[in-house]
């Protein structure tokens, strides 16, 4: 950890999510890259948090209830229905 | 330095992931080509395509109406638009965008989102216990790649991380869900939810906080990777 910053590390985890995003201003970016070039332990919770959120990307969908799928399979078996109805 | 030691674990990492497609039907088939054979009634690619929305769109309407039940009803009235009005979507925005709003506009017909308060939540995400008095970290954050090798396979990970999002209270959990578990925009996600795009990034910021700090949580008790 550098002795001497602008920002904290506290300050600086504040801003990792918008970073991450683009979000910040281009003074905002600067303050935290030169904190990040300095300090492993922030660059770390960086790492940190690129994976957490590489992690909700490769979440996949939970199994649906039996009852759910049943449902909406009748609604496609109406909507086919209908197409077959108006095409004829 | 540590930190560009593990930025080759962490490319590694991030190929990993993309290996958990989030598709059960022929992997390489996106969104535009499942439609297609749904136009051409094919039965499995709209079970396909419910399975990999459902959970999304029920999570997006449930943010607006009273409880599960009704949720569930939003998400079938909205599969119910999204076949009737396939033949006329013409993808100027994405599937996916173009669905999500169909779910929130019907959501927000029948939920009483208007009357509740958003709570931004204002405890710090990450515990100010965790640095000293001048602001820095006493105990240095271990890097997840640290954790990661090749060799990892493991959809337990994958699982930890499910469930943190589950377990992240409103409106933390449905930003989080559209923005990182979908992919959307924080721009479509504000829109989806009514929300500023000033507050729906800090409910991100909370959000992802909270489940990276569950992650360590599953590390630092001794987790397994492998």
């Amino acid at each position: 950890m550098a002795l001497t910053k602008e920002i904290t590390c506290h300050q600086a985890v504040a801003l990792v999510s918008d970073y991450l995003d683009g979000a910040l201003s281009r003074r905002e970016r600067r303050r935290l890259e030169h904190h990040l070039a300095g300090c492993d332990a922030c660059s770390a919770y960086l790492d940190q948090m690129k994976v957490t959120i590489a992690l909700s990307g490769s979440v996949s969908p939970e199994d649906l209830p039996e009852k759910a799928l049943t449902d909406l399979m009748e609604v496609f078996e109406n909507f086919q229905r209908d197409r077959n109805d108006e095409g004829d | 330095m540590h930190y560009h030691a593990t930025a080759h674990h962490f490319r590694g990492f991030v190929l990993w992931a993309s290996t958990f497609a989030r598709c059960n039907y022929p992997c390489a088939m996106d969104d535009e080509a499942l439609l297609q054979r749904i136009l051409a009634g094919d039965r499995e690619a709209f079970v396909e395509l419910v399975e990999r929305y459902q959970t999304s769109l029920v999570r997006v309407a449930r943010y607006y109406v009273k409880n599960e039940a009704s949720a569930e009803d939003v998400a079938q009235d909205t599969w119910i638009a999204v076949l009737k009005g396939l033949e006329r979507f013409e993808g100027r925005s994405s599937f996916k965008t173009w669905l999500f709003r169909i779910a929130a506009n019907r959501a927000r017909k029948t939920g009483t989102r208007e009357h509740r308060v958003i709570n931004l939540d204002p405890t710090d995400p990450v515990a100010s216990a965790r640095f000293n008095s001048q602001g820095m970290w006493i105990e240095v954050p271990a890097p997840f790649t640290d954790f990661i090798d090749a060799k990892l396979a493991n959809a337990e990970v994958v699982e930890a991380c499910r469930e943190a999002i589950r377990l992240l209270p409103e409106p933390q959990q449905s930003v989080v869900t559209l923005r990182d578990v979908e992919g959307l925009s924080t721009s479509e996600v504000s829109h989806l939810l009514d929300l500023s795009e000033a507050n729906t990034r800090v409910l991100l910021h909370r959000g992802r906080a909270k489940v990276r700090e569950a992650l360590e949580g599953k590390l630092k008790g001794g987790y397994s990777w492998h």
